[in-house]
């Protein structure tokens, strides 16, 4: 077959695409791997879910009076609440601006023994907003159990 | 009584949209001149109401009227009037009037502009927007009304979100519109080639400032947004790869993308059929970003609460919108092709190779930011990527680009010649080596800085030396026109920016202390400190205001004060204090007091010292300054009836010119 200019150009470009898209889907699936962050609930860690994973993401609501600051670093526990569990929480660091009791709030972090050891803890801007996938997860892990106690996190839901 | 006018004026609007979508679409098809005539005038009819509509609004604003739900849930007495303003836009209902007044400003410039363009053609790209204006307002008369009344009327009203008080705020999502909103306009001009079957170069040429235009605004919109960011999150954080930053930034990419490739068809004919796919695809992925924003499907930092029927509606037109476009395309795409041949080593091809990386990236951008949408949908649990999956791959597509910019402009349309290039390699690559080595030793042998300097010296040189070329071969008034100065500004800011990226994220210095007033902290060279905190208050809030003294060598460099305040209803929002320079920021931020009780006592406080950061913002305000001033080359402007211009003279006209340079 003669290879004419623009048979030729054409060839060059699909060959082009074709290698970059090659290298992108081997790249792209590498760094997927490497950087997804499953969210789990505390109910959902408890009943062992969170095993095999290193890093995870914890969601739920800031249980009330559970806040407590240590004196001399800027070291804080707290316990996050879902409505069929609770976990406790440490973190170094400053805080966001909405953190207090009843947010809901996302803790980026990996398991100590039984405590969850944060590098991350994001509260939302608008204090009206719950995001979907806690709403979703949440309201999953109610399924699954009986709801043996209205927990903190459900009155603070209440009110949206 | 007012409000309901307001209401009825966009249902006007709605209707005059309808007018101007389908008669015009109908006498183009049927040849009919009347109805082609309609497009304008009820452009114009159309224009008059939005902005009636945005205008009673922000007079309910100015004028306290909480009898409006939307007013009373927006802002409150003690809300100064700047920010009473600027809460017009402050939530969904106001920002989609936004839009939507903005979608009016640039149909009407559309409409005055073109009128060179040949009949038919307009008034198919005035129909094309006339559709998306009929998609929006019934979006905003059936779902997301800004009228609604509330009552009894409230005493006061609620409050503006704090972090939207800010001046940088209130400039982000009117500039950030405006460069969605713009893309409609190349959208529209593709939509409308490929109704007709033909695509002229003369009009691909008309185009093109449109497309510069709105990148320029899209990206001051970006640069805003990063800029609050930084100085009122409190995290002195640039960028955080967040779904909503994401969303904003794949039109960005693929708006750069779409620049380039405009110019080769427009110059070359070639690349036509990637060029209106790039433009379906910019002004899609504008639509995306828009129901990313509004739709609250995806978890981000940024996100609303939000109501899930409009969710489901702005699918549903984004749906058809991209459907639509892409049906189109496969159906008349192969009518529209042709351009002239090109060599490997060509103008073209580079530009060719770096379309291809930024479409990619753009790929790359939104596969990790609609990721946790597929995991939901394949079962595989709540996922979501994290940072360093675009943090790792992004700077890897932007490496072919970074390291070929300097050579384009050098290369000649449809064959390059080696040596040029190989000079070029060689005097660029020799500085750029040069300042790294040099950096080495400056910057503690810190990989990413000495990267950081070599591309700063690789760029800035390499465009520089054209700029020379330039200067030495062409006749003077001919030697930097607005399309030539435009591009080596934007590739200018280029340099600067990744300069200030990879300088500032390898040299900061972050640090999370607790001080006791009195207490100092030492990093790099600066004394950071503590004076301590006490009350103050503002127009609508009072805040705990903390006194940092900012020592060098015993010399005060500043005195900063960060603040903790707190607004009526009762929300906290941190303002930092930045003293900013040229080659580095001081930026302080308040954290919690030690002890509740005692803000006079010891706090948390946040510590950074940020080399180089601005220069993030200057490169990207440089790169916008640059489509800015390519948009005003006279080169664009249509001289004679486009219809009397083919394709192939418009090619052999000044263009010819501008490959030979």
């Amino acid at each position: 077959m003669p290879m004419n200019p623009t048979r030729k150009r054409r060839l060059t470009i699909v060959l082009a695409i074709l290698a970059a898209a090659a290298v992108a889907a081997v790249l792209v699936v590498l760094a997927l791997q490497n950087n997804m962050n499953y969210l789990l609930t505390p109910s959902q860690v408890q009943s062992g879910e969170a095993a095999g994973y290193k890093t995870f993401r914890l969601g739920g609501m800031v249980k009330a009076g559970s806040i407590q600051r240590s004196g001399d670093s800027l070291k804080v526990t707290f316990t996050v609440v879902d409505a069929g569990g609770a976990m406790p929480v440490e973190y170094t660091g400053i805080l966001p601006d909405l953190f207090r009791d009843n947010q809901s709030v996302i803790a980026t972090g990996h398991m100590d023994g039984a405590r969850f050891v944060a590098t991350e803890v994001l509260a939302k801007h608008d204090e009206t907003y719950m995001p979907k996938e806690l709403k979703d997860a949440m309201a999953k892990a109610h399924e699954g159990k009986q709801i043996k106690e209205a927990g903190n996190g459900e009155s603070g839901m209440e009110n949206r | 009584m007012t409000p309901e006018l307001g209401q009825l004026a966009l249902i006007l609007a709605m209707l005059l949209a309808l007018a101007q979508s389908i008669l015009p679409l109908v006498g183009a098809w049927r040849g009919n001149r009347a109805l082609m005539a309609v497009a304008r005038p009820a452009a114009a009819g159309q224009a008059v109401f939005v902005a009636m509509a945005f205008a009673i609004l922000a007079w309910a604003f100015l004028r306290f009227d909480f009898s409006v739900q939307y007013v009373a849930d927006n802002s409150n007495l003690a809300l100064p009037w700047y920010y009473r303003f600027a809460a017009v836009w402050g939530a969904h209902e106001g920002s989609l009037l936004l839009w939507i007044l903005i979608l009016n400003v640039w149909t009407v410039a559309l409409a005055a502009f073109s009128q060179k363009l040949p009949e038919v053609f307009a008034s198919r790209v005035i129909a094309v927007m006339g559709l998306i204006a009929v998609g929006f307002l019934a979006f905003i008369i059936f779902t997301s009304n800004p009228f609604g009344r509330l009552l009894p009327m409230p005493g006061d009203g609620a409050d503006l979100n704090p972090v939207l008080q800010d001046p940088g705020m209130t400039m982000h999502p009117p500039m950030l519109y405006m460069g969605y909103v713009g893309f409609s306009v190349a959208f529209a001009f593709s939509v409308a080639a490929l109704l007709g079957g033909e695509l002229e170069q003369a009009w691909v040429r008309w185009a093109r400032p449109w497309t510069n235009l709105a990148w320029a605004f899209l990206t001051c919109g970006i640069v805003a947004g990063s800029w609050w960011a930084y100085a009122e999150l409190g995290w002195g954080g640039w960028w955080f790869w967040d779904p909503v930053e994401n969303a904003s930034f794949m039109p960005w990419l693929v708006g750069v993308a779409l620049i380039h490739a405009q110019a080769v068809t427009e110059k070359r004919g070639s690349l036509r059929a990637w060029t209106i796919l790039l433009s379906i695809f910019a002004f899609s992925l504008s639509l995306l970003g828009t129901f990313l924003v509004r739709s609250g499907v995806l978890t981000s930092v940024h996100a609303f609460a939000s109501d899930p029927r409009r969710g489901v509606f702005i699918l549903a037109f984004l749906t058809i919108v991209v459907g639509g476009s892409l049906l189109l395309y496969a159906l008349r795409a192969p009518k529209v092709l042709g351009g002239k041949p090109f060599q490997v080593v060509s103008r073209e091809t580079a530009l060719l190779i770096s379309n291809l990386m930024f479409a990619v990236a753009a790929a790359m951008v939104l596969l990790g930011t609609l990721f946790p949408l597929i995991g939901d949908a394949l079962n595989l649990g709540r996922i979501s990527v994290g940072p360093p999956y675009f943090g790792f791959l992004f700077p890897l597509l932007m490496l072919p680009v970074v390291l070929l910019l300097p050579f384009g402009p050098f290369l000649r349309w449809g064959k390059g010649d080696m040596p040029v290039l190989k000079q070029l390699l060689l005097r660029a690559g020799i500085a750029a080596a040069a300042c790294a080595i040099v950096a080495a030793f400056l910057v503690d042998s810190q990989p990413k800085a000495i990267a950081g300097m070599a591309a700063l010296v690789w760029l800035v040189v390499g465009v520089l030396l054209y700029a020379l070329k330039r200067w030495r071969e062409m006749p003077r008034g001919r030697r930097y026109p607005a399309e030539m100065a435009g591009m080596l500004l934007a590739h200018l800011g280029v340099g600067i920016f990744v300069a200030g990226v990879l300088l500032s994220e390898s040299l900061s210095v972050t640090r999370d202390v607790r001080m006791a007033p009195g207490e100092a902290q030492r990093i790099g060279s600066y004394d950071f400190r503590f004076d301590g905190v006490h009350h103050t208050t503002g127009p609508n809030w009072t805040a705990d205001q903390g006194t940092v003294t900012v020592t060098r060598s015993d010399k005060t460099i500043a005195v900063m004060h960060p603040q903790k305040r707190t607004y009526p209803r009762g929300q906290v929002q941190t303002e930092s204090a930045v003293d900013a320079g040229v080659t580095r920021d001081l930026y302080v931020a308040l954290g919690e007091p030690m002890d509740a009780n005692d803000i006079e006592g010891a706090w948390a406080l946040r510590l950074y010292y940020k080399p180089f950061v601005r220069w993030i913002w200057a490169g990207g305000l440089l790169m916008m300054l640059g489509g800015l001033v390519c948009a005003t080359d006279k080169r664009f402007r249509l001289k004679r009836s486009a219809g009397a211009e083919t394709g192939t003279h418009a090619a052999d006209g000044p263009l010819a010119q501008e490959a030979r340079a």
